[in-house]
């Protein structure tokens, strides 16, 4: 088998400023399914066709933001082998129990140096998606509830010291460097896409002063028209847009930004191309930044650098 | 009944309903003042001190808003709904490339 290690993006959970209206977005407009409540006030969601338990939570709390990022890995086996291998490399890791999420196994947590916590987990219920595994049909009526993205797709996250970043995502985590932005002076990193299978990214950094800082969660979309739809249902739900419908230049992308009613942003995303762990990483000059963000427009939006959560 | 909000930073005045958010309302005027963000209460870019007037709010990020903020009424626009005229000036972080002497040719005028 081919993918080992750490396989996708498995749940991201959010901070919103008020639960029953996040609850209402995330499954009226966002088209996510609620698998989940628990004794911390805690609503889980999945994308329809995700099979895991769940894959975006969300908590009421004073202030917005991620609390972590979890990647599901193949098995117990190698989140040992992972949890070894990050506390040789010399980060500190802590051991969530089972069950402290619900439908969840042992996590391995630890903290980057960007100031985001970052899990591993191997076991999470499956529920499956709707459609049965002997004959299964292409989509469930699920599919047709608001935007209803296909998975979480990737994270976006701001905070100092991407290269210390990078170095842990790519030499003792098994992701490779698919595109980078340089810096004006052309020296470091400003901004990195790291891939651990043959998505364009599952998990990306940009350099920021403030640690621990949320960008985006993106969602995957099924095709472009889809895409065109979630505009449509952002503007019939007066959700607000950042940037987009548009292409990525960084990926090649299909997108939308908008935010959820705490100030979270969210992508519904499609496409890009499909890297392999044997290709060179593409670079964006600084100068390009623009057309990396937005290739048609060739528009650096100020918003991309200067609003997160 | 729309009320009156002023921006001391520009001289500008619009007007908004009780029912919206005093950035909603100067984004209809179509011109600069306060920097747009998330509309949501979570990144603090359209951070306002509220100099003069009455208002009610809704949640918003102490990230960005904590005690001390609000005794001195330093409040995120997006959140802040007008009960009667009121006077503010921008102090979120985006402040110098909105209010400052010089135009951002990306923006409209």
């Amino acid at each position: 088998m081919a993918l080992t290690g750490v396989l996708r993006p498995g749940h991201a959970q959010i901070r919103v400023l008020d639960l029953d209206e996040s609850v209402r977005f995330y499954k009226d407009v966002l088209g996510l399914v609620e698998t989940g409540r628990d004794a911390h006030g805690r609503v889980y969601f999945k994308c329809w066709d995700e099979r895991d338990h769940h894959s975006f939570v969300i908590r009421e709390a004073d202030r917005a933001g991620l609390d972590f990022f979890g990647f599901r890995v193949l098995d117990t086996a190698t989140l040992d082998k992972l949890d070894a291998d990050l506390q040789a490399y010399g980060l500190k890791t802590e051991r969530i129990p089972a069950g402290e999420m619900l439908a969840t196994g042992e996590r391995v947590r630890f903290e980057l140096p960007s100031g985001h916590l970052i899990e591993l987990f191997a076991e999470k219920t499956k529920v499956g998606n709707g459609i049965p595994l002997i004959n299964p049909a292409p989509w469930a009526k699920a599919r047709d509830n608001g935007i209803a993205p296909i998975r979480l797709d990737h994270t976006l996250l701001y905070g100092p010291n991407v290269a210390a970043v990078q170095k842990i995502f790519t030499e003792v985590l098994g992701f490779y460097l698919v595109e980078r932005v340089l810096t004006p002076d052309g020296n470091a990193n400003a901004a990195i896409w790291l891939s651990c299978g043959q998505k364009v990214h599952d998990i990306a950094f940009a350099e920021y002063p403030e640690p621990g800082k949320l960008h985006h969660c993106s969602f995957l979309m099924e095709s472009w028209e889809h895409v065109l739809r979630a505009g449509d249902i952002m503007s019939m739900n007066a959700v607000p847009v950042d940037i987009g419908p548009t292409r990525h230049g960084v990926t090649r992308g299909c997108t939308i930004y908008a935010w959820d009613p705490s100030g979270n942003r969210f992508e519904t995303f499609m496409g890009g191309h499909l890297p392999y762990p044997d290709y060179e990483t593409m670079t964006w000059t600084f100068d390009n930044f623009g057309q990396g963000l937005d290739y048609p427009q060739r528009k650096l939006h100020e918003t991309f650098l200067t609003v997160v959560s | 009944m729309a009320h009156t909000v002023r921006i001391e930073d520009n001289g500008v005045s619009y007007t908004c309903a009780p029912a919206e958010s005093l950035l909603e309302g100067m984004q209809r005027l179509g011109r600069r003042g306060i920097p747009v963000g998330c509309r949501g209460g979570g990144c603090g870019v359209c951070k306002v001190e509220i100099l003069e007037g009455e208002f009610s709010t809704r949640a918003m990020s102490r990230d960005h808003v904590d005690d001390d903020d609000r005794r001195h009424r330093r409040l995120l626009a997006c959140r802040v709904y007008p009960a009667g005229d009121l006077s503010l000036r921008v102090i979120g972080k985006l402040q110098k490339s909105v209010c400052g002497a010089t135009p951002d040719p990306r923006l409209p005028a």
